[in-house]
């Protein structure tokens, strides 16, 4: 009998430890980028040092976002990890969808992610999703062409400076145009870039009762300013230009300014990608004088959704995917300049990474972006060229529809900021805000 | 006189059928360009046609990044399963409304087509709770479930306007012989409509090949497609014209073959009954 219960717990005992060690497959959701497929190539690092392995669900930004929220909201369990932004991780934060990152080993360092983005992927305090790289946008332009138009940018320009330079710059038979900026429907395309435009001008999406605030002079400055300027130096059909559109324009040398992601520098001073990598200049998006400037503040970051039967292995994931030490093995793999930007300080306290043309931009730029405190008068949400509520991605939709309808010249400023009063309005009270 | 104006009018409409043909398959012709040149040459503005430095790098970028036969098993499997899942199902369904109808045909057939007009989104949190209920999500039986269940009202109507083809006194007379309702369906209805049966087959392969709205929000990493293939080369911030063409053109490739191959059949099928 003894010999029996004796076999029976040391056949136990090495289940256990047979359980212990077993590696564990993580499904992760992820978005289709240079930064996320250099991480889904180094992947073996990750599963020799731990001895988990790794399947990738790589999807369109838009679809993922769709794809996700399904999945969370419904509690499918579908993945292990999410790729997710700066827009969802405070909202589901607050409904408990995501297991929070408060027990991060020490070595990993919380206290090194940069502020702006802790701010920004937190509720409450709490950190929901490590960034996997952090981005703001800031104004990449020809140095050729400025010196050409007998102009110096100021590292900090005003959107005066901008008009002026881009009509200086502008040579429609040589198909230059002075500026290129989004146009494109979407909160996450042109909305993006419009909402950020409009904080430097003094606008903001609601006050402090949730009533929106399109029929403010802010607002009706933001659009004429942009329509006039785009109309004069931006390229044909601009209503319907993106980022991609505008990175090929610019790449071309088609466009004397471009003003967007600060992850575009990496592509157009690539000697291989584009025709003027060897003249492109970088300042801080410009401002108004009001204490704001116009760029925004994004992070592609990992999420460990509420209810994974992996989250164990999902947070050895997210601290080696998050880690100093993986910005390294990156570097040493593919260079410094293609290292994940603007999640880390520590990041920008190295020379091997300052010498980078736009590593110090980058990090300028980032740290003028505070999702907290975004517009000149108070502003009762949390984001800068987003407001993180729920409601806000299909309300922003529909605005940033009217507004490249006056870019496509199918309607005026007046007619498209009183569609979009009404649009947000309407939303907010169906939602129980006003 | 009367001939040469035939010719001329042949000619014309040789023409216009070649016109027609091309402006068609020019997005596939497109894509198929794309996928050879650099991504450089792919968004350069005017763009590059034929003389470019052909090249295969984007394939090989692809083949590298991600599972190809994995992706096309599922495809194959999915496709496959629901289209012959649907027709074993939906020929006794078509054979009853064609020869036995009743009085609520009709409208039967008429709220069979209205299914199709629900946004599938309309659906999609009631189907995806009912998936991680019976644990199917991510399966590739889960798939063939619901694209059998999709594309069955079309099934039906296709079959069912096949059979109402055939003469029932044909049926009456094997039934008079002594053929079981079985037979009378395997032996004598089946053989007698199989054009209109492989027309059914090709076009709910194609159907169900190119399904990308369940097929993307179903799946996960085990039972995606080449629909999910296709997604995972597509961005709004980065330049993947070239590699996602590469990829569009290995996800269609398969079924553009198929359809090559099937022309006549599927033409037939289609124009079946056409003249009567």
């Amino acid at each position: 009998m003894n010999t029996h219960v004796r076999a029976l717990m040391g056949a136990c005992a090495l289940g256990a430890l047979a359980t212990a060690s077993m590696g564990e497959t993580l499904t992760i959701a992820t978005v289709n980028n240079g930064d996320m497929i250099r991480m889904q190539g180094l992947t073996d690092d990750f599963s020799e040092k731990t001895g988990h392995e790794v399947e990738w669900v790589t999807l369109e930004e838009n679809v993922l976002r769709q794809r996700v929220t399904t999945d969370i909201s419904t509690k499918g369990g579908a993945f292990d990890i999410m790729t997710i932004g700066m827009y969802e991780t405070p909202i589901w934060g607050a409904n408990g969808w995501l297991v929070p990152l408060d027990d991060l080993s020490e070595e990993y360092d919380v206290g090194d992610i940069l502020p702006a983005m802790a701010g920004g992927l937190s509720h409450d305090g709490t950190l929901y999703a490590a960034p996997f790289y952090g981005e703001s946008s800031m104004i990449m332009y020809r140095t050729d062409l400025m010196e050409k138009a007998g102009l110096e940018m100021p590292d900090a320009p005003t959107w005066d400076f901008i008009r002026e330079a881009a009509a200086a710059m502008t040579d429609r038979d040589a198909d230059i145009n002075g500026i290129c900026l989004r146009g494109k429907a979407g909160w996450g395309e042109g909305g993006a870039f419009i909402t950020a435009m409009s904080n430097s001008f003094g606008a903001r999406w609601f006050d402090m009762d949730w009533n929106a605030q399109f029929d403010t002079q802010p607002w009706k400055d933001t659009l004429e300013f942009f329509v006039g300027m785009m109309n004069e130096s931006g390229p044909a059909g601009y209503a319907t230009n993106g980022f991609n559109e505008n990175l090929s324009l610019f790449q071309q040398g088609k466009c004397g300014m471009w003003i967007d992601a600060t992850v575009a520098a990496s592509f157009v001073t690539n000697p291989n990608e584009s025709e003027v990598a060897d003249s492109v200049g970088f300042a801080l998006a410009p401002d108004n004088g009001l204490g704001k400037r116009s760029n925004w503040l994004w992070a592609w970051a990992l999420a460990i959704p509420a209810g994974t039967q992996k989250e164990a292995a999902a947070k050895e994931f997210i601290e080696w995917a998050t880690s100093k030490d993986y910005i390294a093995l990156v570097a040493e793999n593919e260079g410094w300049a293609n290292v994940p930007p603007g999640a880390r300080t520590s990041l920008y306290e190295n020379p091997n990474y300052m010498e980078v043309p736009f590593a110090k931009m980058t990090l300028d730029s980032i740290l003028t972006a505070d999702p907290n405190n975004s517009t000149v008068e108070p502003s009762p949400y949390v984001g800068v060229q987003f407001a993180a509520i729920p409601e806000f991605a299909g309300i922003a939709t529909e605005v940033s529809q009217e507004f490249s309808a006056v870019y496509a010249g199918q309607q005026t400023v007046d007619e498209a900021l009183a569609k979009a009063q009404d649009i947000t309005n309407e939303a907010m009270e169906a939602a129980g805000y006003r | 006189m009367a001939r040469s104006v035939t010719n001329q009018r042949k000619t014309i409409n040789t023409i216009a059928a070649w016109a027609v043909g091309l402006l068609i398959f020019f997005p596939i012709l497109w894509t198929i360009l794309t996928s050879f040149k650099t991504e450089g040459q792919a968004i350069a503005d005017p763009p590059v046609w034929f003389f470019f430095d052909w090249t295969l790098e984007n394939y090989a970028v692809v083949q590298e990044r991600s599972d190809y036969m994995r992706y096309l098993w599922n495809s194959i499997i999915i496709a496959g399963g629901s289209t012959v899942l649907g027709v074993i199902i939906a020929i006794p369904a078509a054979w009853s409304m064609a020869f036995v109808p009743s009085k609520r045909t009709k409208d039967i057939l008429l709220w069979m087509l209205s299914t199709k007009m629900l946004p599938a989104v309309g659906v999609l949190y009631p189907i995806y709770l009912l998936f991680i209920k019976l644990g199917l999500l991510d399966s590739r039986f889960g798939l063939v479930i619901v694209l059998m269940l999709i594309n069955l009202p079309i099934i039906v109507w296709m079959l069912y306007t096949y059979f109402r083809e055939i003469p029932g006194e044909i049926l009456e007379a094997a039934r008079m012989d002594g053929a079981t309702l079985k037979e009378e369906i395997l032996y004598v209805l089946t053989p007698m409509a199989v054009p209109g049966i492989a027309s059914t087959l090709l076009l709910n392969v194609i159907l169900a090949w190119n399904e990308a709205f369940w097929t993307l929000n179903l799946t996960a990493a085990n039972a995606a497609p080449l629909t999910a293939f296709i997604a995972s080369y597509s961005s709004p911030e980065g330049l993947f014209y070239a590699k996602l063409s590469a990829a569009s053109v290995m996800a269609i490739a398969p079924i553009l073959i198929l359809g090559w191959f099937s022309q006549k059949q599927l033409v037939r099928g289609l124009t079946f009954g056409a003249v009567k």
